[in-house]
């Protein structure tokens, strides 16, 4: 078929080149411009899930001191603040925002397939966010059953947000699953129609790989989320016992019967453990390139980890049910499901050798990027260690519903994507805006955040393992809470405060950054892939002037022996390969 | 869950393998190794029928996600199955006909024949109505028979399953409806041959996806 890239085709290039400040800024079809709004409304919704963690944790650290905090909206502000930070946050800021940025230009494609579609992605999931945080201003509250919204309790009298709040949560979800959809139609269909040439599927840069992986699972995982929404939509406002079993309530039995629970939890993780690789694929995509980058060494084992990202897709549809352990299910299916978790450790594990082989020998620089791609590798190994302990049933069953869960899921899934989407900030802030961020500042962010969030969560596992609940509004006298425990609490609350504060260092820099910052130039870590190719920076509508960019070559082409140069852009072709000096990186 | 499961399992495996036969026997980092004319465009493949192939596995999804909870659902004791409306026959044979019918305008679209284009939209959508207007008699019938929503499971999931599938329905009626506008104010059918070849791929899913799950309702 001759080459004609689908943006290149004479009409659709100019049919929505924006004019007006509406067009440019607001209705903006423009990937980058959608990519930064999902970014700025992720973080904004972000830190409001982080200031709800704030609360509970004061409440936890120094338990009834502060009076605003009551049993009911402490429920609520830990279940938001998990809903927030889960899907809100991460998956949208993952896909949406560096989704759009990053596949068009690192595919050297002019916009995303369906320039239209993904506007309508991004103001769906506004509208999800501003539905979200309303449930807070309706009667009775905004939902406190947990994250997981596990029913029958989701929507019986005694939890709180029972009456309107569940009913906007699983609106909000369900306008969110449109939103994404809409967008992940558009991720994978540019991956697949809109590379420019010479871009084969192993030329890609892992972000891509990643992205394009999670966002497969995340079409195929959220319908599960979708169908559970609706049917506990269902129970709530129409009756029906689709997961309500037959209850007795202050004494009465309720008109609810047989409805099953347990049935609910395996939708609820038929989507829930695909959501951790949604979130994960992607840091592990960013992170790839932000080591190589910064270490000016190839990918250690390119293929290998494209395979890995591609089989930890597959297999993260059926480990589900390690999440359910507890409830009751035949002993063999728990065989099963420790098995299969154990499997999915091993493409896991061997992403985490090849990041550490892809910095041995490597020429690092030890710049903010680097410091939390670092950083990552080390909350990820430890959060991914735990997750051993928890994936074997034996082991599972005691540490249950406690802190030791609490902290594993917060270093996996927590700390260290969140991490990633810091380094990426940090590594993409100069093609964004064409201005340097503030080093110092930058840096002073990493090692509080770093060190914080271990003085947090190192602590956390203890008291888990001593048996303290997760949940518990307050825990009172028991036995297992001796005064380690306690005194270890209020620590891990004024930790999570300092934490929460160094993050106004990141807000201010990238404000402050955007006016007073150094120009940055269009390629300032001398890297390879497309993105930091383009004509202008930022990247003008349309991104690549004239004509496209062709691609020769991977886009690892990093400290090669005998080329002048410690980097070659995808873009030169061999011919054209400056030759000189060896920089003695690889032997 | 095996329900579910195995439709995943396929297309797991579908696009495991793809990626694996892209990905297999390459060495991306050297240069000259891959073609170089290579690039996204180089598929034979339109990005609608791309985007459109992905919502069918997301469609796919949802709808073997519900037929899981369902069979997980009927087992527990409380469970009492209802007698489905003969008119589901009917409106089962509606929708057969439309799905022909849009197959009919397609080929008619392929060849560039404009009217009959025009009658066979026509045609697919009144079938379509026709289709969506029983089904709410159906429910209309079923509730005058005291099959209430909230009295059982089973009524439930028929209200449930029957709504979604017709929500699909609506959704590909929207489409239908755009280019049967586009061809009454005197476009030509080649504007909308892409519209609707996409279609009838469509309405042939919901067309198999509704004889499964009527199959399902008529035999628990």
């Amino acid at each position: 078929m001759a080459y004609v890239s689908i943006a290149d085709r004479d009409h659709e290039a100019e049919h929505h080149d924006p004019d007006t400040f509406i067009t440019k800024y607001v209705w903006s079809q423009d990937h980058k411009v959608i990519a930064i709004q999902y970014g700025v409304i992720a973080i904004l919704i972000g830190l409001v899930g982080m200031l709800l963690s704030s609360a509970f944790r004061l409440q936890l650290g120094f338990p009834d001191v502060f009076s605003f905090i009551n049993p009911e909206n402490y429920y609520q502000f830990v279940t938001i603040h998990g809903m927030i930070m889960v899907i809100y946050l991460l998956t949208a800021l993952f896909l949406g925002g560096f989704g759009n940025y990053l596949i068009p230009l690192q595919l050297g494609a002019r916009d995303m397939v369906f320039p239209f579609m993904n506007m309508l992605s991004v103001w769906v999931y506004a509208l999800s966010v501003i539905i979200l945080v309303a449930s807070f201003f309706v009667p009775g509250g905004a939902t406190g059953a947990g994250w997981t919204l596990y029913p029958p309790h989701a929507i019986s009298p005694g939890t709180p947000g029972t009456d309107w709040g569940i009913v906007l949560m699983l609106l909000s979800l369900g306008v969110f699953i449109v939103a994404f959809t809409m967008g992940g139609l558009n991720y994978v269909t540019t991956v697949l129609q809109a590379r420019c040439k010479g871009m084969t599927l192993m030329r890609m840069p892992l972000s891509v790989w990643g992205i394009f992986m999670a966002t497969i699972l995340g079409l195929l995982a959220f319908p599960a989320l979708l169908v559970s929404a609706i049917m506990m939509l269902f129970d709530k406002l129409l009756g029906t016992s689709f997961f309500m079993p037959a209850m007795i309530q202050a004494g009465v039995a309720t008109d609810t019967v047989g409805g099953s629970p347990v049935l609910f939890q395996h939708l609820f993780w038929f989507f829930g453990h695909p959501e951790v690789y949604i979130v994960a694929l992607p840091a592990f995509g960013l992170v790839s390139d932000l080591l190589s980058t910064h270490a000016r060494k190839n990918i250690f084992g390119y293929r290998m980890m494209v395979w890995a990202i591609i089989a930890i897709g597959g297999l993260s549809f059926i480990v589900w049910a390690h999440h359910m352990y507890v409830s009751g299910m035949n002993p063999y299916f728990g065989f099963f499901f420790a098995t299969t978790t154990l499997i999915i450790a091993v493409p896991t594990a061997l992403k985490v050798y090849n990041w550490v082989l892809t910095l041995w020998q490597g020429n690092i620089h030890l710049r903010v990027p680097m410091l939390f791609a670092i950083g990552f590798i080390f909350t990820f190994t430890h959060g991914g260690l735990t997750g051993l302990f928890l994936g074997n049933v034996t082991i599972d069953l005691p540490l249950s519903d406690t802190y030791f869960v609490v902290a594993h899921f917060h270093m996996v899934m927590g700390v260290s994507p969140v991490l990633v989407v810091f380094g990426a900030i940090y590594h993409w802030y100069p093609k964004m805006t064409g201005r340097m961020y503030n080093e110092t500042l930058g840096k002073w962010h990493f090692w509080l955040t770093f060190l914080g969030t271990y003085s947090l969560y190192l602590p956390m596992h203890y008291i888990g393992f001593l048996g303290v609940p997760r949940r518990y509004f307050a825990m009172g006298n028991t036995d297992f809470m001796p005064d380690s425990a306690i005194t270890l609490n209020a620590s891990m609350t004024i930790s999570a405060l300092i934490i929460a504060a160094t993050q106004t260092l990141f807000i201010y820099n990238m404000i402050v950054s955007l006016k007073k910052g150094e120009k940055s130039g269009g390629n300032p870590w001398k890297s390879t892939s497309l993105e930091w190719q383009t004509p202008d920076t930022p990247p003008k509508h349309g991104n690549w002037g004239h004509s496209l960019p062709e691609v020769h070559r991977w886009a690892y082409d990093y400290s090669v022996p005998g080329q002048a140069e410690d980097f070659t852009p995808q873009t030169v072709p061999e011919s054209e390969v400056p030759v000189g000096r060896d920089h003695g990186t690889e032997h | 869950m095996y329900i579910t499961l195995i439709f995943l399992g396929i297309i797991m495996a579908t696009v495991i393998t793809w990626l694996l036969r892209q990905t297999f026997n390459t060495q991306p980092w050297i240069s000259e190794a891959a073609d170089n004319e290579v690039s996204g465009s180089s598929m034979d493949t339109n990005s609608k029928a791309v985007a459109l192939t992905v919502f069918l596995a997301v469609a796919t999804s949802i709808f073997a996600l519900f037929i899981s909870a369902y069979t997980i659902r009927m087992d527990e004791p409380d469970w009492r199955p209802l007698a489905e409306p003969t008119l589901l026959w009917t409106n089962t044979f509606m929708l057969i006909l439309a799905s022909v019918a849009y197959h009919w305008t397609r080929n008619a679209a392929v060849k560039g024949l404009d009217s009959r284009v025009k009658s066979g939209l026509t045609v697919s959508g009144a079938f379509t109505v026709l289709f969506l207007v029983g089904q709410v008699v159906a429910w209309q019938q079923l509730n005058a028979a005291g099959y209430y929503l909230d009295l059982n499971p089973a009524n439930a999931f028929f209200y449930l399953l029957t709504a979604i599938h017709g929500l699909h329905m609506l959704g590909g009626l929207w489409v239908w409806a755009r280019s049967t506008m586009k061809v009454w104010t005197g476009a030509d059918s080649d504007s909308v041959r892409l519209s609707i070849e996409l279609c009838t791929v469509y309405w042939h899913f919901l067309l198999l996806v509704w004889i499964v799950l009527f199959g399902m309702l008529l035999s628990t």
